[in-house]
């Protein structure tokens, strides 16, 4: 049974391990779970699934493997029924005559003493009929069938008092990898960005330099210290804001969070569809606080790696032409503004929110190809990847 | 030795069988959960239930997992050699031991409680794959090997901020703990504060995990924000009434510092606050 557990584990895709199973099995063996289901739901539980996204499909594989495994309930709502009896098939139309003759079976107790007969008596899997336990039946026991008075048995749903199991409840339900996607793997894929050099406060103890000069110093200590390493990219981030990049606010909320944490210089600016004459750092001041271009390119050396983050999804007049922009008037063209920033930033790269098999359909993202010297890249995980690559050349 | 939770920490069913699990079979537990859980807190509790020393190591980004075994100060000795020190014949005098070297001598079996794994860099966990596993470690400048007498009770908490290796987590037990729902929340709180009058309570709670659902919050409050809460509304001596008065012109709960910690979360809540107040003039 345990052996089966395992392997229905692995293959729902939870990573376990010989070993793991060798510990569940050692578990019992020192009588951890004290004999009782929960217990042994609890202990295989947290010996067998080492990461909360796993644990919804452990409960799933749980409930599938132990089902109709519970102890009965003291009142005896659950009752240990095989579970081929249940299988789950269409529920049955009653008339209404059929109906009144079962509610004249009579109330709750008497129901509960021929529950007890009648499991008595039976022996093989039934199903139809209005006397055996099965499925899709008028008899009172078993489910899917129709009985006002009927027990329900075997079914995740509306079960009867204490008798709910805590693996049926999925309470981990949201917390599944393929639900939810953190800014984890974002992080991991901005690690490919690290430039490690020694710059600032000497704080470590440089133990080769320490023992040539202390060699040379005829035997007589002389200790020399080292900065610490530290990553030293420098990035610039440019973000796309509003109108058409609404749709990919949450993915841009991500990728900005990773970076933040992962680098310790880090500048953001914000623009509008096409980069122009101005930028700007606040949103909601955006025509108070701006910040000219010009001004950018002078204060940041050109060590610096610029990322853009934008759909490129507009007019080509917009990138094109002086006088393009949707917002103002540009005495400039947008790709001016893009020439200056690739003559001057060596590494640059554009991410798009944009699925990359839509980018041939847009002109103005061919455009921003051309500009960027095809170094645009998807804004997904592998895309990210090849953009910090093609960043770290 | 047996863990049952303590009169001071409420631990459900799950989190009693995983760290008996993990006190039976000699295995380090590595707990999970949202900040403010208790976490941290379990192992301070597990110690004193089992009547056990509790050994802390506070993990940082710059930790190293050297350092919990033991460190050769080098420079001291260096010192000491030039001004002629007797100390410096016995390279013993220079080694500083570490929380795990402490933690496999200790004469009674030990707590250990590695805090915070994931601050440290992303090697860290599998530097230390062999001295959890065997419990034991070589000191290359005395060759000698530190061999625990008795296996500690490891545990190792973790925000999450760094996924860990395979190889470290088929080592471990493992549970993530629940954000605990109103009953246990309850117990919670009567542990924490005997004397509280129920309807305060129940007012606060229904409070607490309304900004709870609230979507799109940048830090939910945890626990540990809720007790906070409950120790201020009892200092200001807050009556339920006014936790009760829904009106909209009061969306935002008194002395919502000690829950939202985040100005976007205030900012959030102001503006539904505003929101509500508009519905009710239309």
């Amino acid at each position: 049974m345990f052996v089966n557990f395992f392997l229905e584990l692995r293959q729902a895709k939870v990573p376990v391990s010989i070993k793991e199973y060798l510990a569940l099995m050692e578990a019992m063996d020192k009588g951890v779970a004290d004999y009782s289901v929960d217990d042994f739901y609890y202990l295989s539980r947290s010996v067998l699934v080492k990461d909360e996204r796993n644990l919804d499909k452990f409960d799933r594989v749980f409930g599938h493997i132990f089902k109709g495994l519970e102890a009965p309930a003291g009142e005896g709502t659950t009752a240990e029924i095989p579970e081929e009896w249940l299988r789950k098939l269409a529920e049955k139309l009653l008339t209404e005559e059929e109906k009144k003759q079962i509610e004249a079976l009579g109330g709750w107790e008497k129901l509960m003493e021929t529950l007890k007969k009648r499991l008595e008596e039976q022996q093989k899997r039934h199903q139809g009929g209005s006397k055996w336990i099965g499925t899709a039946g008028t008899s009172p026991f078993g489910a899917y069938g129709y009985n006002p008075e009927g027990v329900r048995i075997g079914q995740d749903k509306n079960r009867e008092g204490r008798a709910v199991k805590v693996w049926d409840k999925r309470e981990y339900k949201n917390l599944d990898d393929t639900v939810e996607i953190g800014t984890r793997n974002i992080k991991i894929a901005l690690r490919r960005l690290r430039k490690f050099a020694r710059e600032g406060a000497e704080v470590e103890l440089d133990m080769p330099d320490t023992i040539r000069s202390t060699a040379r110093n005829a035997g007589y200590l002389d200790i020399k210290m080292i900065p610490e390493r530290r990553n030293k990219v420098k990035l610039l981030l440019l973000f796309d804001i509003g109108g058409s990049m609404d749709a990919h606010i949450r993915v841009c909320e991500e990728l900005f969070s990773a970076a933040r944490t992962e680098f310790k210089h880090l500048e953001f600016f914000y623009f509008h569809n096409c980069l122009y004459e101005k930028l700007w750092k606040d949103n909601r001041r955006r025509h108070v606080d701006t910040f000219s271009t010009a001004q950018l390119l002078h204060t940041y050396p050109p060590d610096y790696k610029v990322i853009f983050v934008g759909d490129a999804s507009m007019s080509p007049y917009e990138i094109a032409y002086p006088g393009g922009s949707v917002e103002h008037w540009n005495e400039e063209a947008g790709q001016v503004w893009m020439q200056r920033m690739a003559d001057t930033y060596r590494s640059m790269v554009w991410l798009n929110p944009v699925p990359e098999r839509h980018w041939s359909y847009t002109p103005s993202i061919q455009l921003l190809q051309q500009l960027t010297s095809s170094r645009m890249f998807p804004l997904t995980l592998g895309g990210l990847d090849s953009a910090m690559r093609e960043l770290n050349k | 030795m047996k863990f049952t939770g303590t009169d001071s920490y409420v631990a459900s069913d799950d989190l009693r069988v995983a760290v008996n699990a993990a006190i039976s079979l000699q295995r380090p537990l590595l707990i999970k959960g949202e900040p403010g859980t208790g976490k941290t807190v379990l192992a301070h509790e597990v110690s004193k239930a089992i009547g056990a020393p509790l050994i802390e190591w506070h993990i940082k980004s710059t930790t190293k997992a050297q350092q919990g075994l033991y460190e050769y100060d080098a420079v001291s000795r260096l010192r000491d050699s030039q001004l002629g020190d007797e100390r410096v014949k016995d390279i013993k005098n220079y080694i500083k031991r570490g929380k795990l070297w402490d933690a496999f001598t200790s004469a009674e079996r030990p707590v250990l409680l590695i805090d915070e794994i994931d601050k440290a860099d992303i090697e860290f966990p599998n530097d230390l794959l062999l001295e959890l596993d065997r419990m034991e470690f070589y000191v290359y400048e005395t060759q000698e090997v530190v061999k625990a007498a008795q296996r500690p009770v490891v545990m190792i908490t973790s925000n999450n901020e760094k996924e860990l290796p395979d190889a470290f987590l088929r080592r471990c037990f493992f549970h993530y703990i629940r954000f605990p729902d109103r009953e246990i929340m309850t117990q919670i709180v009567d542990v924490h504060f005997p004397g509280l009058q129920r309807n305060l309570l129940r007012e606060a709670l229904n409070i607490f995990y309304d900004i709870r659902e609230v979507p799109g919050l940048k830090k939910k409050p945890s626990t540990s924000e809720l007790l906070d809460w409950l120790k201020l509304l009892m200092v200001e001596d807050m009556s339920p009434e006014s936790l009760r008065s829904k009106d909209s012109k009061q969306l935002i709960p008194p002395l919502h510092g000690a829950l939202l910690k985040n100005e976007q979360d205030v900012h959030l809540f102001e503006r539904l606050a505003f929101m509500a107040r508009r519905e009710q003039r239309q």
